[in-house]
């Protein structure tokens, strides 16, 4: 341990977080927003009365909260140059950039988690208030959007950001597709280098301190949002 | 879209000599669920006694057991298994080291330990959240019947808190099965690694990935059912399951 290299960091953090870091966060925010955005609608449609729209999301919701992250990366890995030939008609399978293919892979993944919790937000609305927004005659998307999403969502804002936590811990693993996120790229100057010891360790502090960070902050957050009744 | 589909790949001879790719799929799925068995063990071990330092009322050790689920917690898994496999054999006195490399499977090993120790801090939280669900007057009356703190936790608190976070550790039992498949960037050949080189040696990427994606269905309802039972069978009438799905995580 004597032997511990911290040349080799000062070597490359502006790689590692100008490259890494940015591709890292960037992913884990537009991942969180779509995310949370299909997650929403896959929650109306799980708690829709047509049977066959809550099949449907259920079923979605289901399948990938049971099948592993990598797993989820691989598939669209492979399948959305298909999917991209596809929708423009063409004969083989487009390329489609690392960045584009991660984000729709985290948005697919994610959406089925954020669902669950709006699901459980959106239920934490009294009935009444949405018998109330009917009878003012409002209709389905109003009595949503003006009076049941705002509070549901405020309600979950804490659980939304703690899963956009464990979102941008998880965008780590697109490593494994040697695409060089901040672990990614970490790993990268770690082999390149031969300093394993050196850059895994400085990976997992810089994680460390952001996570700690973050859930800090949430933890505040959640005292401030709290709706008082 | 020009892909051809060939269902019968499963049944021809893989070249690595492991028999069917049928075969070297099951292969790897008893190397994820030993990984992930055993890394249960150790999770739920350490996990009870952490989670119980969580509750006990000495403020070092209450935060002495903080600081381990925040260690745990706030490092992504991948790297923390990286930090296993090459950080930790060098941080140890050379002889332990070397001897820890030279195991005969040593990304088994580690893959063993990383999502042990990974799950143990998660599982910590949900046994002090259900420890501190319980009533005071449970541990008030364990002490005024006469029970030291250790037999008041040993007979009643534990007891009641395992039993109301059982519907949370299922959850947590699902997630260390899905979570194995990141030991693949160790090199164990788990399910997940081993549908990889199956895409890799036979090019039916899709054919390879549904197989996978349906035996980790089978093997998510197969737990969900086992635990849904074991759930029926202990609930405490009259509490109501604390810390369930909408905590966060996977």
């Amino acid at each position: 341990m004597g032997n511990f290299d911290f040349d080799v960091i000062q070597r490359s953090w502006v790689y590692l977080f100008q490259t890494g870091m940015v591709f890292t966060l960037k992913l884990t925010f537009l991942s969180m927003t779509g995310g949370i955005i299909i997650g929403t609608l896959l929650a109306m449609m799980r708690l829709s009365s047509n049977k066959l729209i809550n099949l449907v999301a259920s079923g979605y919701v289901n399948l990938m909260r049971s099948i592993p992250l990598v797993l989820v990366l691989f598939w669209f890995y492979f399948l959305v140059p298909y999917i991209g030939a596809w929708i423009i008609g063409a004969n083989e399978p487009v390329a489609v950039g690392a960045f584009s293919s991660c984000l729709i892979t985290f948005v697919m993944f994610e959406a089925a988690y954020y669902c669950e919790i709006m699901r459980s937000g959106i239920q934490s609305i009294p009935r009444g208030q949405i018998w109330a927004g009917y009878a003012m005659g409002m209709n389905y998307w109003q009595t949503m959007g003006h009076i049941v999403l705002p509070q549901a969502f405020r309600n979950m804002i804490p659980i939304l950001l703690t899963q956009t936590i464990v979102l941008f811990q998880d965008v780590s693993l697109v490593s494994i597709l040697s695409i060089p996120d901040f672990f990614g790229s970490a790993a990268k100057v770690a082999q390149r280098d031969g300093r394993l010891v050196e850059m895994y360790s400085f990976a997992a502090v810089v994680y460390f301190i952001m996570c700690f960070g973050l859930s800090a902050l949430v933890k505040k957050l959640q005292a401030k949002v709290a709706i008082i009744r | 879209m020009n892909y051809n589909w060939n269902w019968n790949i499963f049944w021809d001879i893989a070249p690595d000599g492991t028999g069917t790719y049928f075969e070297s799929l099951i292969a790897g799925l008893k190397w994820t669920l030993a990984t992930a068995g055993l890394g249960w063990v150790i999770a739920l071990v350490l996990g009870l006694v952490i989670g119980t330092l969580r509750t006990a009322p000495n403020k070092w050790l209450v935060r002495a057991a903080n600081a381990y689920v925040e260690l745990f917690r706030n490092i992504p898994l991948i790297v923390q298994m990286f930090l296993w496999y090459f950080v930790f054999p060098e941080v140890l006195p050379e002889s332990w080291g070397t001897a820890l490399k030279q195991l005969p499977n040593a990304p088994f090993v580690t893959a063993v330990l990383s999502l042990g120790f990974f799950t143990s801090a998660r599982v910590a939280v949900q046994v002090s959240t259900g420890i501190n669900a319980l009533p005071r007057g449970q541990k008030m009356a364990g002490t005024a019947l006469g029970l030291t703190l250790p037999q008041t936790y040993r007979y009643v608190l534990l007891p009641m808190a395992f039993r109301i976070i059982i519907p949370s550790l299922i959850n947590e039992v699902a997630a260390i099965i899905k979570n194995s498949s990141v030991a693949l960037s160790i090199g164990l050949i788990e399910l997940m690694a081993s549908t990889r080189s199956m895409q890799e040696m036979s090019f039916k990427t899709f054919e390879a990935f549904s197989a996978a994606t349906i035996i980790y269905l089978i093997v998510s309802v197969v737990a969900i059912l086992m635990s849904n039972l074991l759930e029926k069978k202990l609930r405490v009438p009259g509490f109501i399951t604390a810390g369930s799905a909408n905590s966060g995580g996977h």
